[in-house]
């Protein structure tokens, strides 16, 4: 990170912001996203339509909402940020009343030209207001209980709302994102591991509850848990998502069957190909050099925006790239691991490479913020 | 808010944290590296073998029939093009209103439509159904023009199998039909093929002996499927072999005619080329369409052929045994001979019975021959120097005579149920009947009755045999894959020629000479003279009562109560060409019954068509030219008024 030292020791105005934008993390975005419009390419069949050429320009408007956002001083978004969590809130809760109906969860807004999803923007907003309220608290007094309270209720509020929903993957990514945030303001270590046993509690609780009128969870739901545990006691039923999508990742290899060879996808024995399972298409025509490719990217952003967030003096700045990255490396961990087996299916979308115009503004959005803490960071 | 422009914070209050939770999430990155090496890397060969079972089918290409061709390349079984209407559920919205308008279309019955919706119901979308087969041509055309109007239905063109000559090898050739399951539970390894649906196997005749030649190899073809099993694009294809042609030794047109000649009666003629044992025609009438058969037959047809007593689904010509009556005389004559019994000289005074104890045995006529020698015996079929000849002779030398002429073994034909018929021994009614042989059972083999059976094949195998004197064996199949079957000149049947010769003489008289019991029957064309034999076998009985008062004539009994009639003979008689044997059930007498048809069968063959008048004697010749003039195709010489055996 030498060069970035070099970057000059104040903190610059106007278009000369342009030059102090984290560039190397816009990069490594713009690669992720290249590999989705190749995957997407792919799946189509060696296609532009109808998934590669839609996500380019999402990308490309994701780009100068990055921008916009990265160049708007960091005070702003710090001032919106009740806003952007109340009305998120807002939101979550008019997709619960009339949302439309898709795949049996109620999660989108529709605006026309974007199916809008309000969980989306929820963990960023959720971020946002973690950031600022530890920015704002004293920071010997974040670990009291009563101060632990406020982010607990924060976080649980829309946790809850998007539960109903129901969505457990989102629920689980504003737990663990928020958490994260909490992590990294100091909150004491002994909250998380009494956090992390009470949630051991809670399963065991929605285990329990599976069959009473009570249940916890919709059928599906225990299911995939189900499958997860066990794919092939159901190899047609609801293991076959897994089943078909381990195949698809082995029989890549090392190297590959080569671009638009994959038969797993190509043939449609992938389930959702272009969506939450894009990466086993990736791992069947690029074998193990590409996912663990991607993986290696995904890591460098993590890295990138660490090292950004670690180095920023500003504590709201740091807590909301920390926290942003964090929710971020969720993301794509969660979808790895659902597809290679070591977690369930929830559905969680590959960020930058699954198709969907919603999380790809959104998370341009969110690395806009990232960028505006990194070019307003105090020097 | 309280410190909105917050620079107080230390670097390392985040530090720490941030450093942790970096290094919490690249353990997990390298978690999930390792776990994708795991499978990509280590189980990578499991999992790729799994990824094409998924996506690779094989999908056999049923191969083309070997076709069956006659000896001057007349086809007898071929491939047709199988016109079909198939639909494909997911290409419509309406199966049920397609098939509707279908059906107004052409001939479709409810029963077919219900057949196809089910069968519809239990396979995926994009299988194509068949819902009308072997449709007219007229019929395809008019649906192909009209599938606009007609969502999901789709025409296409299979193979199916098709006998152009209708019933005339409906016996020899067999027919197809699709596997069944017991075809499939028959063979312990099935061919692959086997599972083609509506796959056509032979179910009779050379169709089933010959199926290994003619069905071929199938052909497979790679294809790759979706998860639904629809088939995205071919991988490779081998056309597989086609099955093997065969040509027989069989003539259409003989064949033909021969059928023709018979109609009307529950009879068979073989004829065999007395050179190199060509079957020229095997025809056993009635006859059945085999093409009734290839879709399957519908029960009241079914029914009608195995309630017609004339048993049209039997093939009389190697399956049929009946007693040889008569024409069995040749054998014991040549037997007595050769075993220096009698010499062709000696004379049997035949008063019309034999007394043997105290029974009597018939001449067939009543008054008796007076005295005989073989000659007369054979020209006037005098049963009492027979039934003379064969005591002396005895049972099992007649029957070692036999054996060299055909009788009582399975000739080595490519057709189902080849019959042995009996040539009956001392030895073998012991076994069987636990009795000792009497000397009465050898006057009956001695007229060719009693336990003595023979099928029309060996009939006329004996008759070629006698002709040429060579051990010639009767063979089917000329060439396969237009390849000629190897011949092996056939070895002499090691008889004393002079011996051969007397009988040969003696069969000349019976249609040559006054009072040969088929000189009505001769051949007038010069040097196309033929030598035969008559023959009546009885199925029942004669009463001692019966006798006395008159047996009852053939006319005046129930049809199945009437003697065989047989005959044999063959022509030219200086250079022999072919021998025929025909035998007419319950058609009465040989001389009226069969020799007429086995002439005429004859003259076709000999002239390779229709016989000028001037072949026939000359106070017939007016009668077939009437009788041509009737029906041309036939032309056959009237049947003889007066039985003589």
């Amino acid at each position: 990170m030498r060069f970035l030292d070099a970057q000059g020791q104040r903190t610059p105005t106007g278009l000369a912001k342009v030059l102090y934008l984290n560039w190397p993390l816009v990069l490594l975005l713009a690669s992720v996203s290249s590999m989705g419009f190749l995957m997407l390419y792919s799946v189509a069949g060696g296609s532009l339509d109808p998934w590669a050429r839609p996500q380019m320009i999402r990308f490309a408007v994701g780009l100068l909402v990055m921008f916009v956002v990265g160049l708007t001083p960091l005070m702003i978004w710090r001032g919106v940020t009740p806003l952007a969590y109340l009305g998120s809130l807002a939101l979550l809760v008019y997709v619960e009343l009339f949302g439309r109906i898709g795949m049996g969860a109620q999660r989108w807004i529709d605006l026309g030209f974007i199916q809008l999803q309000p969980s989306e923007m929820m963990k960023i907003a959720l971020v946002m207001l973690l950031a600022l309220y530890y920015d704002w608290l004293a920071p010997e007094r974040v670990s009291r209980p009563l101060w632990v309270i406020a982010p607990l209720v924060i976080i649980l509020t829309p946790t809850f709302l998007v539960l109903t929903q129901p969505d457990l993957g989102t629920a689980i990514m504003l737990v663990a994102g928020g958490g994260a945030v909490m992590f990294l303001a100091g909150v004491s270590l002994w909250y998380f591991a009494a956090a992390i046993g009470s949630l051991a509690g809670l399963v065991a609780m929605v285990l329990q509850s599976r069959g009473t009128n009570w249940q916890l969870l919709r059928d599906y739901q225990f299911r995939r848990i189900d499958t997860f545990l066990d794919p092939s006691t159901d190899p047609l039923g609801s293991g076959y998502h897994i089943t078909q999508s381990k195949i698809a990742l082995g029989s890549g290899g090392l190297t590959g069957r080569g671009f638009m060879e994959g038969t797993q996808a190509r043939l449609n024995f992938l389930p959702e190909k272009h969506t939450d399972f894009i990466f086993t298409t990736l791992a069947e025509e690029f074998g193990f050099f590409g996912g663990a490719g991607l993986l290696a990217l995904y890591a460098l952003i993590i890295l990138f925006c660490a090292a950004s967030a670690i180095r920023n003096r500003n504590r709201f700045g740091a807590l909301l790239t920390g926290g942003i990255a964090a929710t971020f490396f969720l993301f794509f961990a969660f979808n790895m691991a659902m597809v290679m087996g070591l977690a369930p299916v929830v559905g969680v979308p590959l960020p930058l490479v699954s198709y969907g115009g919603s999380a790809m503004l959104v998370l341009m959005g969110a690395f806009g913020l990232i960028q505006s803490a990194h070019v307003h960071r105090p020097r | 808010m309280r410190n909105p422009q917050s620079v107080s914070v230390t670097e390392t209050g985040i530090a720490r944290r941030g450093f942790m939770l970096l290094g919490v999430q690249l353990v997990a990155a390298a978690v999930l590296g390792f776990r994708m090496r795991q499978l990509q890397v280590e189980q990578s060969a499991q999992y790729r073998l799994l990824a094409e079972e998924n996506r690779i089918n094989m999908r056999l290409l049923a191969p083309a029939r070997g076709l069956i061709f006659d000896r001057k390349g007349v086809p007898i079984a071929e491939n047709q093009q199988n016109y079909r209407v198939n639909i494909v559920r997911e290409q419509t919205d309406d199966p049920e209103e397609s098939l509707k308008r279908l059906a107004r279309l052409i001939a479709v019955s409810p029963q077919q439509i219900g057949k196809t919706l089910e069968e519809m119901a239990n396979r995926s979308a994009f299988v194509p159904v068949t819902v009308a087969e072997n449709l007219s041509w007229e019929d395809y055309a008019l649906v192909s023009l009209n599938m606009p109007a007609l969502p999901g239905i789709v025409t296409d063109v299979g193979l199916s199998r098709y006998y152009p000559q209708g019933e005339n090898f409906a016996h020899i050739v067999g027919y197809v039909g699709p596997v069944s399951e017991q075809d499939l539970e028959s063979v312990r390894d099935p061919d692959p093929v086997l599972q083609i649906p509506k796959f056509q196997i032979g179910k009779n005749g050379i169709e089933r002996i010959q199926e290994d030649k003619l069905r071929g190899e199938a052909g497979a073809s790679r294809i790759e499927v979706n998860a639904a099993g629809r088939v995205m694009r071919e991988l490779d294809r081998n056309e597989g072999i086609p099955g093997t042609d065969l040509q027989l030794t069989l003539d259409n047109a003989v064949q033909n005619y021969a059928l023709q000649r018979m109609a009307g009666q529950s009879a068979s003629t073989v004829i065999i080329d007395v050179s190199n044992g060509d079957i020229v025609s095997m025809a056993s009438a009635p006859s059945f369409d085999p093409n009734a058969f290839v879709f399957g037959i519908s029960v009241p047809a079914w029914n009608a052929l195995l309630n017609n007593d004339h048993t049209p689904l039997a093939h009389k010509s190697v399956s049929g045994t009946y007693p040889p009556g008569s024409t069995y005389k040749m054998m014991v004559a040549l037997a007595a001979l050769e075993n220096n019994i009698i010499t062709a000289e000696d004379t049997v005074y035949c008063p019309g019975y034999y007394t043997l104890g105290n029974r009597r045995f018939h001449c067939w006529s009543r008054n008796g021959h007076g005295t005989v020698n073989l000659h007369q015996a054979l020209k006037f079929s005098c049963d009492v120097f027979f039934y003379d000849v064969a005591k002396r002779t005895g049972v099992d030398a007649i029957t070692a005579m036999a054996r060299r002429f055909g009788f009582g073994t399975k000739l080595d034909l490519p057709v189902p149920a080849v019959a042995e018929g009996l040539a009956p021994t001392t030895e073998w009614k012991k076994r069987v009947y636990e009795e000792s042989w009497q000397q009465g059972d050898s006057l009956n083999v001695g007229i060719g009755q009693g336990f003595v059976l023979a099928t029309p094949l060996q009939l006329a195998l004996m008759t070629a045999r006698i002709s040429t004197g060579t051990a010639v064996e009767p063979r089917l199949i000329r060439t396969i894959d237009n390849v000629p079957v190897a011949l092996t000149p056939a070895a002499s049947i090691g008889l004393t020629p002079a011996h051969l010769a007397a009988v040969q003489r003696g069969m000349f008289a019976v249609s040559n000479e006054e009072r040969g019991t088929a000189y009505r029957m001769r051949i007038a064309a010069p040097g196309f003279e033929m030598a035969g034999k008559t023959g009546t076998s009885q199925v029942r009985t004669i009463t001692a009562e019966e006798r006395a008062r008159g047996v009852t004539r053939n006319e005046d009994l129930p049809w199945n109560r009437r003697d065989h009639g047989l005959f044999v003979c063959y022509a030219p008689y200086d250079a022999p060409k072919y021998a025929v044997s025909t035998i007419v059930e319950h058609g009465g007498g040989g001389s009226t019954a069969a020799a007429p048809i086995a002439r005429d069968i004859l003259l076709f063959a000999l002239y390779g068509g229709l016989p000028p008048l001037s072949a026939y004697p000359a106070e017939q010749r007016e009668g077939i030219r009437l009788l041509r003039e009737a029906d041309p195709n036939l032309g056959a010489g009237p049947n003889q008024t007066r039985d003589r055996a």
